[in-house]
């Protein structure tokens, strides 16, 4: 969407009234108009941290992959009880370092949410350079399969959905 | 209210519930701190979303008409839960805690 001056970024302003909306619970004209107040004056207010948004390319695809990512929250809390109930000897935590492909910081922080949201993985750092993300298994006989299994599963889609080049 | 709503509401509220215990008895259990870290961001996932629902059909079977608060918790639960886990992640290996002896692989 365009930026116009004054509304550096529509979405964001239309997102914020949405909030303010679902907050007070209410929808009156009064509330209307202070949400919109807020969608307008937040962005203005704090617009040298907000970080540019890339283009959403496949909405259709990124719908699929959201219901995804809740059906592996899902599975994983699951397998994640079982262990937590289970001995302790059969646990095999470990650090997995995950080459990342993603540059935009944005997605990059999307993916990292996403494998902290999954149970039993948690990230743990970022790399100076952005190249390698640092993760935390609960329980990883095969670090290198969890590290193929996040690319696969998580970087990939994300790269498709996202307009940013892989490098 | 109706009685299969009420039943409803139960089993979500016992389901979520089940899982926050389930994030605390980890918190209790497990060996170090690294591992114990992924009690808390399960708890906040399931446990608080089978509540959520819950409290969505609760209130959406009342002359009220529905409530949409509860998705704006599970908004703000899925974008700070994980933050908070990377700082506690974080600040520990800057503390060096001690791994669990089975641990593979190196903290940075």
């Amino acid at each position: 969407m365009k930026a116009l001056r004054g509304l550096p970024h529509p979405l964001l302003s239309l997102l914020l009234t949405v909030i303010w909306l679902m907050l007070v619970n209410t929808l009156s004209f009064g509330h209307l108009l202070l949400g919109a107040f807020l969608g307008w004056a937040i962005p203005l207010l704090c617009r040298d941290f907000l970080i540019e948004v890339p283009r959403v390319r496949r909405p259709l695809q990124l719908g699929l992959f959201v219901l995804k990512v809740f059906g592996d929250i899902l599975v994983a809390n699951l397998a994640v009880a079982k262990l937590v109930l289970g001995p302790k000897e059969r646990l095999n935590p470990a650090f997995v370092e995950v080459p990342v492909a993603i540059e935009d910081k944005f997605v990059l922080a999307v993916l990292t949410s996403i494998i902290s949201l999954t149970p039993g993985t948690v990230s743990a750092d970022l790399s100076a350079d952005r190249r390698t993300l640092l993760l935390h298994a609960l329980d990883a006989p095969d670090p290198g399969q969890l590290a193929a299994e996040v690319k696969r599963r998580y970087e990939a889609p994300l790269l498709e959905i996202f307009q940013c080049s892989p490098t | 209210m109706p009685f299969w709503i009420e039943a409803l509401v139960s089993l979500f509220l016992v389901l979520g519930s089940l899982f926050a215990l389930v994030g605390a008895i980890g918190l209790y259990r497990l060996p170090d701190f690294y591992t114990r870290l992924h009690g808390p961001t399960k708890a906040t996932t399931l446990g608080v979303g089978g509540m959520v629902i819950a409290s969505m059909l609760f209130f959406a079977g009342r002359p009220e008409g529905p409530s949409l608060h509860e998705l704006l918790i599970t908004l703000f639960l899925f974008i700070t839960a994980p933050v908070s886990a990377h700082m506690l992640a974080k600040a520990a290996m800057q503390k060096k805690l001690p791994l669990a002896e089975r641990t593979r692989g190196k903290p940075w």
